[in-house]
C-alpha cells in the first residue's frame, strides 16, 4: 500500500467542496443559499489555487473575489431580495433539457481533459534503487507576488535568457495591458456610480 | 484509492474547471433572478481561471517546458480583476432595474420586444 499523497489529498478536499458548492448552487432556487454556496465554492478554489502554487492568485481570489465582489453581489441580494423574488422556480422542462445538455458538454470537456497523456500528472522518475518514484514537489520560484509585479511592469524574471531569439519579442511583459486593465477600472468605476444612483421611479 | 496515492495532474484540475464551467452555464441558462445569472457568470469565469493557473504550473505535467508559466498567473489575476469591474456595472444595471419595474426577473426585461 502505497503512502497517502498529501498533495492530491488535499486536491480531492478542496475540489470536492468546489463541485458540489457549484452544483448546489445551480440546483437550489434560494437566491440567498446560491450566494452563500457561491462563498463557499469559490472559497474552496481558492485552496486548488494554493495546491497549483499559485499563492499569489489563490490569495487575490480571496481578497477580491470572496472579499469583494461575493459581497458585493450579497449587497444586491439583500437590495432585491423581498416577497416572490427570493425564491423563483424554474419549469421541470427546462430542468430536463438543461441536465442534459449540461451532462453531454461536462462529459466531453472531462474526456478532453484526460485524453492529453501529458497532463495526467508530473513524471515519474526513475529511483536509484530502479523503482519509478514521482518526484517531491518543490515550488522553484516561490513566493510568486514578486514576479508577478515585475511581470506586470513589463519585466518577465522567469525568462531572462530566452533561447530563441525570434521568440523574445512574445517575452515581453504585460505593461500595456495593465495599464488598459486600470483605465478600464477607473470607467468602471465611474460608470457604476452613476448608474446605481437612485432615481425616481418612473411613473407607470 | 489510486488517486489519493498518486499526484494529480493539469487533468483533475480541468475536470474540477469543467464542472464550475457547466454549472455556470446551466445557472446562466435556468435561473429567472438576474442575480442567479449574475452568480452563473462567475461560476464560469472561475471554471476558466482554474483552467490558467493549472495549465500555468510546472508541477502538474510532464512536459514542464510547455507550461504556461507565469503567463496563466497574470491572465487568472486579469480575469478576477475584470469579473469585479463586470459584477459591479452589473450589479448597477440589476439594481436600476429593479428601482424602474419592481421586480429582478430576467423573463420581465422585455421592454425592448419588437
Amino acid at each position: 500500500m502505497d503512502p497517502i499523497n498529501w498533495h492530491s489529498f488535499f486536491f480531492l478536499l478542496f475540489g470536492a467542496l468546489t463541485a458540489v458548492f457549484a452544483v448546489a448552487v445551480v440546483v437550489t432556487s434560494n437566491i440567498v443559499r446560491m450566494a452563500f454556496y457561491l462563498i463557499l465554492s469559490l472559497g474552496a478554489t481558492a485552496g486548488l489555487f494554493f495546491l497549483a502554487g499559485a499563492d499569489f492568485v489563490g490569495a487575490m481570489q480571496l481578497m477580491i473575489y470572496v472579499g469583494g465582489t461575493l459581497v458585493l453581489l450579497i449587497f444586491g441580494v439583500m437590495l432585491t431580495a423581498q416577497g416572490p423574488f427570493i425564491s423563483m422556480k424554474t419549469g421541470g422542462g427546462e430542468w430536463v433539457l438543461a441536465t442534459i445538455l449540461g451532462g453531454a458538454l461536462l462529459g466531453l470537456l472531462v474526456k478532453t481533459a484526460f485524453s492529453v497523456e501529458d497532463w495526467q500528472g508530473p513524471a515519474a522518475v526513475a529511483h536509484v534503487e530502479g523503482e519509478a518514484e514521482h518526484p517531491v514537489v518543490l515550488p522553484s520560484q516561490s513566493p510568486t507576488s514578486a514576479p508577478i509585479g515585475l511581470g506586470l511592469l513589463g519585466v518577465r524574471t522567469d525568462k531572462l535568457d530566452p533561447t530563441k531569439a525570434a521568440l523574445a519579442p512574445g517575452m515581453a511583459g504585460y505593461l500595456l495591458p495593465f495599464e488598459i486593465v486600470s483605465v478600464h477600472l477607473l470607467v468602471v468605476l465611474v460608470g457604476a456610480a452613476y448608474l446605481a444612483r437612485t432615481k425616481k421611479r418612473r411613473e407607470a | 484509492m489510486d488517486l489519493l496515492t498518486q499526484p494529480v495532474g493539469v487533468a483533475h484540475f480541468m475536470a474540477i474547471g469543467a464542472v464550475l464551467f457547466v454549472s455556470g452555464a446551466v445557472c446562466m441558462a435556468t435561473k429567472r433572478n438576474a442575480l442567479g445569472v449574475l452568480m452563473g457568470i462567475e461560476l464560469v469565469l472561475n471554471g476558466a481561471n482554474l483552467n490558467f493557473v493549472a495549465l500555468g504550473s510546472e508541477y502538474l505535467r510532464r512536459d514542464t517546458a510547455m507550461s504556461l508559466g507565469m503567463d496563466g498567473h497574470l491572465i487568472a489575476l486579469f480575469v478576477i480583476v475584470l469579473a469585479a469591474a463586470e459584477a459591479a456595472v452589473a450589479l448597477a444595471i440589476t439594481l436600476n432595474f429593479y428601482n424602474n419595474h419592481s421586480t429582478v426577473d430576467v423573463d420581465r426585461a422585455d421592454d425592448l420586444r419588437g
